[in-house]
């Protein structure tokens, strides 16, 4: 049942990167690749972005309901980071929204456009700031502490700023794939295959620099890769389709392209996860929060599945027809009404 | 600030700001679903243009309620970790299912503002429908959550541990069906009349436009039935209060002393020193009536609730009197509308009923607001009823007055700015009232 819950668990993070991941990267791509993008991108978005998010909520969910000291033990210690990405997610749902809306263009939407930006830029690093804290181990067992020890050491250092910079470029190279088959002209095209290499290039780097900095944190990441078969392989795979993607995008195959980008943040996700179980978060005395010792009592973790299961049965389908509305279907307006 | 008071503020501030959005999150579906189908039985093109119109508001308030939504599920973390450690496997089966419900309702909303071109009439519509029904049904199981904590049931408290967990039972508590009910109807109530003030400032302006007067014959119709069932569905409220949270009630009435019979004051200002109300109304043997249904019952005081439990007495008093006059001029003006729609059509033209429900607009959204507040601060200094005490769960992380001043900022901020847009989008309606949605 818990091994259940925490693989739904498992999908909704990954759904979140992959959907909402995109729609962050998208942020990021008007940054870089300035005017010339932008109505593709405000296409592309509007009508998935609100559903993309709810992935989040699932997640926070699943937590706060089936491991609660988890959830707990977040929000006291990381609350600033936290709350940073909070910040971030308000500005950018609202800069964003508020962008595509206000049809009275006026002056005004420099500033959404400016504000969404760099929202979609510093809530993934935040992000992925959070995921190095629970990864490197440094948050304490208790209150005892400064100010900076306990609310600040966590999550402030070099490791967790490098994971969150791989998240946000991560990010950026999704929505560049995703977002090559939806631009119409040639011009567009190539501005954003540039921008996609580009992504790629630093995101291979600051992956290495991951690895790198781990053993100067003390924290061999490479021998607890090499331990688990799963995560050996996820490697291998996330690495092995880039020169694939690569060809996928040249030949403008741009589903082919998408679904082994898709594929290849999967395998990233999930190879995090198989170095990480059952552990879900490492506390700095050397004790652990795991999946078994912070699960809540048999009842409700019961009940949860009960949801769980309803919920996708109810969810998927329409989640797969909205985006065959609005991702697959060809854009012939007209025909219907 | 004091740590644990900016904790309280941030979280009222979030609140507060957030219920708006699920009002209206609740109710607009409903009506854009209703002139949908007007405009699919009769063809009355006004109808579509309706539709259109509401629904291209309806995406921004959709999206400030999704991200001060999801602000809200982190801060019950991050403002009272201690309380989510024990609420979290008790009550989360309706935050889990409100999950699905959000989901539901966040594709169908896709479909719904972005398809009215690609997919076809029938799922268009039924798609509008889905958007309602998984809204209200989202908010029924928040509110479930919210009146665990009024009524807490499902589970066992021993040495300051919950065992013997059922989460069924915890959230089909004594206070859940009294509270999802009276939360549902004020939805509809706030809104529409919200929806109905706005058409007839507009309809002042612009005599005799088909385009309003169809909003305001739209939305003042839900309107006025939830007006004239809030009162009826507030008494089973208090009758339940009075029986499950004696000191709310009494705190509500400014009662200080138990009596039997018991008058019910209308206004006054509470002394919390001398332990009596001064000015006010007393209208001898009502509340005895209004919290057990007789003349003569004894009305528990707040004399029976030590002094340091109590709640702050004013408060509650004042918002409940606020929320029951804003009833009382809805219930009269819903009853008003009716009556004007079924005899005497003519008056549903005159200026000063319109100007009337110009000075409604926010009536129904102040009285949701004060409702919350009698709710949440009548629960004082209780964050789960009987068992935790609020300041026992506040996070242990110093500086709170800091993410408050931020949040509120931003949330005036974003209030300034959708009620700007708001105006925009509805004077653009007659700037250019065929390209009113240039976006499908
Ligand atoms: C349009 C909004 C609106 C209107 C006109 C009214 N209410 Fe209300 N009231 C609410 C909106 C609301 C609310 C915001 O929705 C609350 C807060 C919690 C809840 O369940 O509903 C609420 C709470 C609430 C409570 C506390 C319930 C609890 O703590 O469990 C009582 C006793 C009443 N109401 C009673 C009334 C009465 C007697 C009204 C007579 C006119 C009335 N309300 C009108
Ligand atoms: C009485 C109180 C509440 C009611 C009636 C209510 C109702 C709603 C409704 C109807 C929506 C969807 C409409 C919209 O997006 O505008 C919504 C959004 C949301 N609410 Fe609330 N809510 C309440 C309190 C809360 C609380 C306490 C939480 C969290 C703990 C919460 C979390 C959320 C979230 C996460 C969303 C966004 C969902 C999405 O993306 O679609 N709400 N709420
Ligand atoms: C959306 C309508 C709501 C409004 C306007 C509202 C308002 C408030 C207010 C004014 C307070 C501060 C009380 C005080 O400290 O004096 C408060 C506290 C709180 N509310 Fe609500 N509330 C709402 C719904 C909910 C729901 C649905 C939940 C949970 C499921 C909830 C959970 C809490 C918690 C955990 C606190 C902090 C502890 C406490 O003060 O008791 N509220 N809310």
């Amino acid at each position: 049942m818990t091994e259940f819950i925490i693989f739904v668990l498992g999908v909704a993070i990954l759904l979140y990167v992959l959907l909402a991941g995109a729609d962050f990267g998208a942020g990021i791509m008007e940054l870089v690749t300035g005017k010339k993008g932008i109505d593709t991108i405000s296409k592309a978005i509007a009508p998935v972005w609100e559903a993309n998010h709810v992935w989040l909520i699932l997640a926070v969910v699943i937590i706060f309901n089936g491991f609660p000291s988890v959830f707990t033990t977040l929000t006291i210690y990381l609350h600033i980071p936290l709350f940073i990405v909070l910040v971030g997610i308000i500005f950018r749902g609202t800069a964003f929204t508020f962008r595509y809306y206000d049809t009275v263009n006026g002056n005004y939407n420099k500033y959404y456009t400016l504000l969404f930006r760099i929202s979609s830029l510093f809530t993934p690093f935040f992000l992925g700031v959070i995921l190095g804290a629970i990864i490197l181990g440094r948050i304490p067992a208790n209150v005892n502490g400064t100010f900076y020890d306990v609310f600040i050491f966590p999550w402030l250092n070099l490791f967790t700023f490098t994971t969150g910079i791989f998240l946000t470029l991560l990010f950026g190279w999704l929505a560049s794939v995703y977002l090559i088959g939806e631009s119409s002209d040639h011009e567009t095209y190539q501005t954003f295959m540039k921008k996609s290499r580009l992504f790629l290039i630093m995101l291979v780097i600051s992956g290495l620099s991951i690895f790198l900095l781990a053993e100067l944190y003390g924290l061999s990441l490479f021998r607890k890769f090499a331990h688990s078969a799963l995560s050996i392989g996820c490697v291998v795979v996330a690495t092995a389709v880039i020169p694939l993607i690569w060809r996928n995008i040249k030949r403008r195959n741009s589903l082919q392209a998408r679904l082994l980008v898709g594929v290849q943040a999967a395998c990233i996700v999930t190879g995090w996860f198989a170095v990480q179980f059952p552990v879900m978060i490492f506390i700095a005395d050397g004790s652990q929060l795991t999946i078994w010792n912070s699960r809540a009592p048999e009842k409700t973790m019961f009940l949860l599945v009960i949801a769980l299961i309803i919920g996708i049965l109810l969810i998927f389908p329409a989640f797969a027809y909205l985006f065959k509305v609005f991702k697959f279907d060809s854009h012939n307006d007209e025909t219907i009404n | 600030m004091d740590d644990f008071l900016a904790a309280r503020l941030q979280m009222t501030v979030s609140f507060v700001f957030h219920i708006v959005f699920a009002c209206i999150g609740m109710t607009m579906p409903w009506l854009m679903f209703i002139a949908e189908l007007k405009w699919i039985r009769t063809g009355q093109k006004v109808y579509q243009d309706l539709a259109k119109a509401w629904a291209k508001g309806v995406a921004i308030f959709f999206a400030v309620g999704a991200v001060s939504g999801t602000v809200l599920s982190f801060e019950l973390g991050l403002l009272w970790p201690k309380f989510m450690e024990h609420a979290g496997p008790i009550i989360g089966m309706p935050f889990s299912w409100e999950g699905t419900a959000f989901f539901m309702e966040a594709i169908a909303l896709g479909v719904f503002l972005y398809g009215r071109n690609r997919v076809n009439k029938r799922i268009h519509l039924i798609s509008g429908l889905v958007v309602g029904i998984s809204g209200v049904i989202s908010g029924i199981f928040v509110v479930a959550a919210n009146a665990w904590m009024n009524s807490p049931s499902g589970f066992d408290w021993v040495n300051g541990q919950a065992i013997n967990i059922d989460p069924v039972r915890a959230m089909f508590n004594e206070a859940w069906f009294q509270q999802a009910l009276h939360m549902t109807i004020a939805a509809f109530a706030s809104t529409s009349f919200a929806v109905a003030g706005i058409h007839a400032f507009m309809l002042l302006r612009y005599k005799e436009n088909e385009f309003h007067r169809k909003a305001i014959g739209i939305s003042l119709a839900i309107g006025a039935i939830a007006a004239i069932l809030q009162p009826i569905s507030g008494d089973i409220s208090a009758k339940n209060v009075a029986k499950l949270q004696p000191a709310k009630l009494a705190a509500m009435e400014s009662l200080f002393k138990t009596s039997r019979p018991a008058s019910l004051v209308i206004g006054g200002i509470p002394n919390e020193k001398e332990e009596k109300v001064e000015y006010g109304i007393h209208i001898p043997n009502l509340l005895s009536f209004l919290a057990h249904g007789d003349f003569n019952a004894e009305v528990e005081g707040l004399d029976k609730t030590s002094k340091d439990n109590w709640p702050p007495v004013p408060i509650v008093h004042f918002a409940f009197q606020i929320m029951v006059m804003m009833g009382m001029l809805m219930m009269g003006t819903g009853i008003l509308f009716l009556i004007f729609t079924f005899k005497w059509k003519e008056h549903l033209h005159k200026r000063w009923w319109l100007k009337m429900l110009v000075w409604l607009t926010p009536a129904g959204f102040i009285a949701v607001e004060a409702g919350w507040i009698v709710t949440e601060v009548g629960r004082q200094p209780w964050i789960i009823y009987g068992i935790m005490k609020t300041r026992e769960a506040v996070t242990p992380m110093p500086g709170i007055q800091y993410p408050f001043y931020m949040i509120t900022l931003i949330y005036l901020m974003l209030t300034f700015l959708v009620f700007w847009l708001m105006r925009r989008q509805i004077l653009a309606i007659h700037i250019n009232p065929q390209n009113s949605n240039i976006h499908d």
